[in-house]
């Protein structure tokens, strides 16, 4: 039995790396600065070491020929998932690139809400570290913070002490569309954070008032979706008042139809900001089942982010016709690879076109797939590299233990070689 | 393996040969004196009216790193002007003005080029920086730390430490950042853009550190001579693309005191504020101070007319110029207590007046400059151009009438506001050699690269020489990376996986335990999962690292 200290998460998506592990053989269990993320998906067992073909227990070469096999003659595979670390990435995007597959990672319709107010006009960032020392206002949009990264407020707004503020407890959080799930948001001190709730559908009309009131436009109306204009010009006053202050949101949280707008507004109303003598930064939450790690290794080695094509021979992208779910119900799809390492939970999407699945150990299928090949989960069973939300910071991902189970670089490069 | 090229031209200023016929032999993947006695060439190419040089070395191009990738995703409909399809021994990618990590490598190998340097690896994002450069292929990489609007830096300052504890922290983040030099970037503004300001000039204090772009220029480039690293500091001034910004440039040169420094993009630093736009050269000045400070190296960061987009550091800067975007879409990062970044896109056009003359003042500045060893020709990619226009520019510095052709198609009040046209010289092919080759290893430290004599690694270009300079160096005969024949006319015919140059300085252990309690109370990281270890380049087993000897 050995403990691991400072172990790095890949799966909270904000970059925890004080995590304590005790390793007994296989089995894993977190014993200090666990959350209800991470903690589960460290301790899941291994069930499954073998691969499958047609639901028989096959050696991995076996494994790897039939999938080589079942590839070979596909017109337009898909690859979805895409949920592993960078050399995980590098080795999916070499078979794509020389199957003609679409590469689509599983978290991108949320992501790309992001993605099209980026390429449309722009925005401004920070980081976390950024957050932790200099935020003096966070602004929550239309999501449950708490819930979706446990220990962000822990780690990032109630620290002890930031470099640039006297007191981190007199930091002011308020919640514009969903209110929290928890009281993690609650300062130290007991100072809660401001609501501002409203209905998720609404928050369009809601942060476009907002935005207007940042400019100094007239507002006749004295109320929008339920939420006093007052409120709103208060709002807009503090982000004028504060050194530096933060908006953060999840671009999968806001699940509305044409939600990049909301992204767009908000985005040039941080600039906007920046345009009245003082400081305000963009913070996009992400960095859950490897997107962000997908998004980059996609970028820099195809030019665009990872819902694009090969079919051509060359890389091409869009954003909502490279949807896997769109390319397996209208036909066009004729083979399906599912990569997902992190996440034994998220199975493949229902299909009748012949499954690979190259997936953490222990997953369950409704319909078993051709072929399923168990793989180690990075961090884990192996080093790699992971994203966190925040775009700059690639992880360095330890691994853990010796479960002999290799890792989705080496069977999906296996695979290319085997083509 | 023994190969011969016989009978080429060949141009190798770390020898001093100046277009002298010679063979050269190769045996593996090193060059070679003629071997005794009777021996077998396995490969002869006769190379008879050829010119032989080694591989070019571009010492400030932006290849790896998030700015750049924040770029690529910015522009899908660049990209789509540009696919590049797959080969049976070439991935697919995007080209143009932020291409995707394999074209870069197989690009600047197809025009000669054996190695890049990036020259802005922020310390949290070098890992990132190094991923990318892992997947550029043909091409060695090595790349230049950023530091100067670090928090740990300006506490330091502050806190009146001496330049041992300075040497000691710039040490050890070469070594975690795996860097072979150390660069700063808008010296302390990047941070005080944090602190809402909006300008720092060399002078000014930091808002709340009350340091000075001066005082931090100074106390770099003493760590980096006393720490024996061989590249000077590697500086991106104050005040980028500022009018009248020649003043700071020339101060910032006074300023340090006769300190190694490498100005880099200094076309974007020699501004005047003459003439009825307010907007002149300073291209005479900077060139009279380069030519009488030795202590000084330049790189130019030419700008060519077209669509490209401009990735830098300097958030401060680039949130100032974001008025200029076209496309009208820009990015800025405040980046972990450690630096930031601006991206935004440039349409350079030559019926602009600003543009035309700053296509003039890159030009003014390389013709003017008298020693190819101080200045090196970059674009600063994909800032001023992309690096697949250098054929181009070389062009430009080795045919006059060629130079004056384009001139007088420039804005007109841009032509009355540069004295191009009454400059003569043309750049000889020994003096190009100089610029992308021996001059560019002489000043990055690379030991065995850079040159044709025996013992250095076989990094080989062959043109067939031709009176049209920008067809001569688009399109190489032979290129040989490491003694593998890479390229034939042009296109890649063999691919490798390059090398990671670095330097390791000495530093005192115990720098670690201020570093720790830093980490722990205020980064967002553990100090131990911060480090850069070699596996993490090596492990996939293409990656190598060379380390390289410092200066005694």
């Amino acid at each position: 039995m050995i403990e691991v200290t400072e172990v790095p998460s890949p799966f909270c998506g904000i970059g925890t790396d004080d995590l304590t592990i005790r390793v007994e053989g296989v089995s894993l269990k977190v014993i200090d600065n666990g959350c209800a993320i991470n903690t589960p998906a460290f301790e899941q067992a291994i069930t499954d070491t073998s691969p499958r073909v047609n639901g028989k227990e096959v050696h991995l070469d076996i494994a790897i020929a039939a999938a080589a096999a079942l590839l070979k003659d596909t017109h337009l595979p898909v690859i979805g998932g895409c949920a592993t670390d960078v050399n995980g990435m590098r080795g999916l995007l070499a078979l794509a690139d020389r199957v003609g597959a679409v590469v689509d990672n599983m978290n991108f319709t949320g992501a790309r809400n992001n993605f099209l107010a980026l390429q449309d006009s722009g925005w401004m960032n920070t980081t976390l570290a950024e957050v932790k020392n200099r935020c003096d206002l966070l602004l929550v949009v239309g999501t449950d913070l708490e819930a979706f990264a446990p220990r962000f407020f822990e780690r990032y707004l109630w620290n002890k002490e930031a470099m640039f503020l006297d007191d981190t407890s007199s930091r002011e959080v308020i919640c514009l569309g969903k209110s929290p799930s928890g009281s993690a948001s609650t300062s130290p001190t007991g100072k809660q954070a401001q609501l501002l709730p409203c209905v998720t559908e609404d928050l369009p009309e809601v942060i476009a008032v907002l935005r207007a009131l940042v400019k100094g436009q007239p507002i006749t109306a004295t109320a929008v979706c339920g939420i006093a204009v007052a409120d709103l010009q208060a709002l807009a006053d503090k982000f004028k008042a504060a050194r530096y202050s933060v908006v953060t949101w999840a671009a999968g949280a806001l699940a509305y139809a044409q939600a990049e707008l909301t992204v767009q507004t908000l985005s040039e109303m941080i600039k906007d900001i920046n345009n009245q003598n003082t400081r305000c930064s963009g913070l996009p939450l992400a960095g859950k089942e490897g997107d962000q790690t997908a998004n980059q290794v996609c970028g820099w080695t195809t030019g665009y982010p990872a819902r694009m094509r090969f079919s051509a021979g060359f890389p091409e992208y869009d954003p909502f016709l490279n949807d896997t779910h769109l390319l397996l119900a209208n036909g066009e799809a004729d083979a399906l690879v599912w990569v997902q390492a992190f996440n034994s939970k998220s199975a493949p999407p229902e299909t009748t076109l012949p499954t690979i699945v190259v997936a953490r150990s222990g997953m369950v299928f409704t319909k078993e797939p051709e072929v399923f090949i168990p793989v180690g989960t990075p961090g884990i069973d192996h080093v790699g590299h992971a994203y966190r939300m925040d775009n700059v910071v690639a992880i360095r991902l330890k691994k853990l233990r010796e479960s002999g189970l290799p890792s989705t670089a080496e069977v999906l490069n296996a695979i290319e070689q085997a083509l | 393996m023994l190969i011969r090229l016989t009978g080429g031209t060949v141009y190798d200023p770390a020898s001093g040969i100046d277009g002298q016929q010679q063979d050269i032999y190769i045996q593996d993947d090193r060059i070679i004196d003629k071997p005794l006695g009777e021996f077998k060439v396995d490969q002869e190419y006769d190379l008879k009216g050829k010119v032989v040089m080694s591989g070019a070395i571009d010492m400030h191009t932006h290849i790896g790193g998030g700015k750049g990738n924040i770029a690529r995703t910015l522009l899908p409909e660049d990209h789509r002007q540009d696919p590049v399809p797959r080969s049976d021994i070439t991935r697919s990618g995007c080209g143009h003005a932020m291409p995707s990590t394999f074209v870069t490598g197989y690009r600047y190998a197809e025009m000669g080029y054996t190695a890049g340097f990036e020259p802005a690896l922020l310390p949290i994002n070098a890992r990132q920086a190094h991923m990318e450069m892992g997947d550029i292929p043909i091409l060695d990489k090595g790349g230049y730390v950023m530091l100067g609007s670090d928090d740990y830096l300006l506490r330091l300052l502050t806190a009146k430490k001496d330049q041992k504890a300075i040497n000691d922290y710039v040490a050890w983040t070469m070594h975690t950042a795996k860097a072979i030099g150390v660069k700063v970037v808008n010296p302390g503004g990047i941070n005080a853009f944090k602190f809402n300001q909006r300008k720092l000039d060399l002078d000014e204090q930091n808002a709340h550190y009350g340091v000075t772009p001066r005082d931090i220029l100074r106390v770099l480039a003493t760590a980096v001579k006393e720490l024996g690293v061989p590249h000077p500091l590697h500086v991106h001034g104050c005040n980028l693309g500022v009018p009248g910004n020649v003043q700071t440039t020339l101060d910032t040169i006074q300023g340090i005191g006769g300190l190694p420094m490498h100005l880099t993009h200094i076309q974007f630093h020699s501004y005047g504020t003459e003439g009825d736009f307010k907007f002149s050269s300073g291209a005479a000045q900077i060139a009279e101070a380069i030519n009488n400070n030795k202590n000084v190296t330049i790189d130019v960061g030419q700008i060519l007319f077209g669509q490209t987009v401009t990735a830098s550091g300097d958030n401060m800067r680039q949130h100032a110029n974001h008025k200029h975007a076209s496309p009208n879409k820009w990015v800025t990062m405040d980046i972990e207590c450690d630096a930031g970044c601006g991206v935004v896109p440039f349409k350079y056009k030559d019926q602009n007046f600003v543009n035309a003359l700053q296509w003039a003042i890159g030009l003014e500045t390389f013709l003017l400059v008298n020693d190819p060893w101080r200045i090196f020709l970059t674009t600063d990619h994909p800032n001023g151009a992309p690096f697949t226009s250098y054929p181009h520019l070389i062009r430009l510095l080795m045919d006059r009438s060629f130079r004056n052709d384009m001139l007088a198609t420039i804005h007109p009040e841009a032509q009355k506001m540069t004295t191009l046209a009454s400059i003569d010289r043309e750049y000889t092919l020994q003096e190009i050699a100089i610029m992308t080759r021996a001059g560019a290893a002489k000043l990055i430290g690379l030991k065995d690269r850079g040159g044709l004599s025996a013992g250095n690694f076989a990094d080989i270009t062959i043109y067939t020489d031709n009176t049209d300079r920008q067809k001569m160096f688009e399109k190489p005969d032979y290129v040989f990376k490491d003694g593998q024949l890479v390229v034939v006319n042009g296109k890649v015919v063999s691919t490798k996986w390059g090398t990671t140059h670095v330097v390791k300085p000495d530093f005192d252990p115990s720098v670690e335990k201020g570093l720790k309690d830093y980490f722990d109370r205020y980064l967002t990281m553990k100090l131990g999962n911060f480090k850069i270890s070699d596996d993490e380049i090596i492990e996939d087993g293409r990656g190598s690292i060379t380390v390289h000897p410092l200066s005694s």
